[in-house]
């Protein structure tokens, strides 16, 4: 049995702490990144509420519009600003669509953040392989810019990055940045354009391309599951032990607390013990098709 | 007064129109007493006033799809099991507000629903449903996030206990060592006797309770027939359960045959998650006026058999009955544990009786290990 029944007061126990209470932030920018997906950028109303927020690259806030609802939306921003709350958002569902047609100046409900991180301090001194397709690479971005934060703490850092066509890549106005402080990226399409001049075909081929040191490379991937499974094998091909694979996966999440059970893998909440798993941790499960 | 006040852990006697007594001090106390009484053609759990109010000499006869209730050919005030309520819809209500969002000035306004917390006298709480408390406590109060409204009702909440001396067709309590008798944690404990009701007492209030009451230290006799009846009920349940190794054995045969089997048979209609009293899944739903200035956000329980519950952008992660029945089972006998430290079947049998096919969870564990 739990010891719960004496601490608090009955006023205490239904104050204002309710964990599902969401707090008014505005819109203070909003950048079009590719066909229906753009980067919305949200500042707490409430002084207090902006400077106690922080957040660890992967993890998500819920985004909430009234007379429509929550979804869970990962933080793509730098966690060094943590005032300023960037959300990469693909016009998919009815919460991400109304959210489209929000304009700067309006405000969107916010809690969290929520989820595990990327495991940021098990990077350092390591050699850093960062794969994604699409918008995964949107809860990655902050690892990058965690990893420009203290560049010389990293080994040799890879981004290998896909999307459908050029136009859909997410970004590409700071590639040039972030290879001029070292971090190699490779890019690839599924449908090249006239003057594309990255490379053609799926995401785990770019593996083929670089030659990576297994006794200290980490590899980070968020994606299309399809797309992880094959990035996973082509990690494991190259001896790279699963504790150091990490995993962001996407599942139904609606409270984002754990106790909703909506977005259950086997043993773990994905809104609390993931999104972020090393994939030791979720080896049984993920391959099991429908779980 | 204080001799007439009995110890924690005390068992006594009262005649069971005293019963009617424990009620008045109860109320007296402030309680909403919520117990059995006959509706909508069950034995269900809604508010009563008094000992009329009880099904008395009524009876349940439960099997696989199968509930009917039938008149007894004595006066037994508690001679029945368990129905189609249960205590969560009282401790986790399945309708609860949460907030109310108004728009004003280009921004919004949030407003927590804080009410007072009903303060619930919860009688005849049987061996299974009070380990389903507890495992809900766990679910709600265990974790990182508490659930605010559960924690002030459960904090409230009074428990007479009722041990089982006549377990249904579809009970497995004694698998679970979940019953017949009930676990620590009551108030007050109560046995049905022949003539009289043999009431343990678990706690301070339960004292308090007693003191009001006309009661005698339970005599050796009423204590060996209350030792004999429960004997008796847990060598009578109706199913059985192996639970050794159970996690380990549904991980091992997530791609086991008896999957397809089982999902043929499987509506997917959710009954079993309503009615069974630890299944603490739930939906918010958003809830505008018209002009969608006053907006609530209110919790209604939800399923894990229903097709949207894992939607995703792009599809649902669990789009075939096989892979819902299969989350539902692994996760009573298997992930629970590995959740909340306790497996999530407390062997009640609900999902056996009300589920319209008669899928029985007992027997689906017999498949699986290979033993049909």
């Amino acid at each position: 049995m739990l010891d719960f029944m004496n601490p608090s007061t009955l006023s205490e126990t239904m104050s204002r702490t309710y964990p599902m209470l969401m707090h008014p932030a505005r819109i203070t920018r909003i950048r079009e990144e590719a066909y229906a997906i753009a980067t919305y950028e949200l500042a707490f109303e409430d002084e207090s509420v902006r400077l106690s927020y922080h957040f660890q690259p992967g993890q998500f806030n819920m985004l909430y519009l009234p007379g429509i609802g929550e979804a869970p939306i990962s933080l793509s921003s730098d966690p060094a600003q943590p005032g300023v709350m960037g959300h990469t958002i693909r016009y998919a569902g009815n919460v991400t669509q109304a959210i489209g047609r929000l304009q700067v100046g309006d405000v969107i409900g916010v809690r969290g953040p929520y989820g595990q991180p990327w495991p940021i301090d098990q990077l350092r001194g390591q050699d850093v392989c960062i794969v994604t397709g699409g918008i995964g690479l949107a809860p990655l971005r902050p690892v990058i810019y965690a990893i420009l934060q203290q560049r010389q703490d990293f080994g040799r850092v890879f981004l290998l990055y896909g999307a459908r066509t050029p136009a859909d890549m997410l970004y590409t106005d700071e590639f040039e940045a972030w290879e001029k402080r070292d971090i190699r990226v490779l890019q690839t399409v599924d449908r090249a354009a006239p003057t594309w001049k990255g490379h053609v075909g799926v995401v785990p081929m770019l593996f083929y391309h670089i030659r990576l040191d297994p006794r200290k490379t980490v590899v980070l991937t968020c994606g299309p599951e399809i797309m992880m499974h094959f990035v996973i094998y082509e990690a494991l091909a190259r001896r790279i032990p699963k504790e150091r694979i990490f995993v962001s996966l996407e599942r139904n999440m609606k409270c984002g607390i754990g106790l909703c059970g909506h977005c259950q893998l086997g043993p773990t909440f994905v809104c609390k013990d993931g999104p972020v798993y090393p994939y030791a941790a979720i080896e049984p499960f993920f391959a099991v098709e429908d779980f | 007064m204080t001799e007439l006040t009995p110890d924690i852990g005390a068992y006594v006697s009262i005649d069971k129109e005293a019963l009617e007594s424990i009620f008045r001090g109860l109320k007296q106390e402030g309680y909403t007493l919520i117990g059995p009484t006959l509706g909508e053609g069950a034995i269900v759990y809604d508010e009563i006033d008094g000992m009329d109010d009880l099904p008395i000499g009524w009876t349940d006869r439960q099997e696989a799809a199968t509930y009917r209730l039938h008149r007894r050919d004595d006066q037994a005030v508690f001679g029945y099991v368990v129905g189609p309520h249960s205590w969560k819809r009282f401790l986790f209500p399945p309708v609860q507000k949460l907030m109310t969002i108004r728009k004003q000035n280009g921004s919004f306004s949030v407003e927590p629903h804080v009410e007072e917390p009903p303060r619930y006298a919860f009688i005849g709480v049987r061996g299974c449903e009070l380990q389903a408390i507890h495992i809900q406590d766990r679910v709600f109060l265990g974790g990182p996030y508490q659930d605010p409204d559960y924690k002030a009702r459960r904090q409230l909440a009074f428990v007479l206990a009722v041990n089982c001396t006549e377990p249904g067709a579809t009970c497995f309590c004694a698998s679970m060592d979940t019953g017949p008798k009930a676990g620590p944690g009551f108030d007050l404990g109560l046995t049905e006797l022949d003539d009289v009701f043999v009431i343990e007492v678990g706690s301070e209030m339960g004292r308090r309770i007693m003191s009001g009451v006309r009661w005698r230290p339970a005599g050796a006799f009423e204590l060996q027939t209350m030792r004999e009846r429960l004997t008796q009920a847990e060598k009578s349940m109706g199913r059985h359960m192996d639970i050794s190794d159970l996690p380990a054995l549904l991980y091992q045969n997530l791609e086991h045959p008896r999957w397809d089997q089982v999902a043929e048979r499987c509506l997917s209609c959710a009954n079993c998650t309503m009615v069974c009293p630890t299944c603490f899944c739930s939906d918010v739903q958003e809830v505008s006026d018209l002009l969608g200035e006053t907006n609530e956000r209110v919790r209604v329980w939800d399923s894990c058999f229903s097709l949207q519950f894992s939607h995703v952008h792009g599809g649902n992660i669990r789009p075939h009955v096989r892979s819902r029945y299969r989350q539902w089972m692994t996760h009573k006998l298997a992930s629970w544990v590995d959740q909340f430290g306790t497996l999530g079947c407390v062997g009640c049998g609900r999902c056996i009786t009300w589920c319209p096919v008669g899928i029985d969870i007992t027997e689906e564990i017999t498949a699986i290990r290979g033993e049909v």
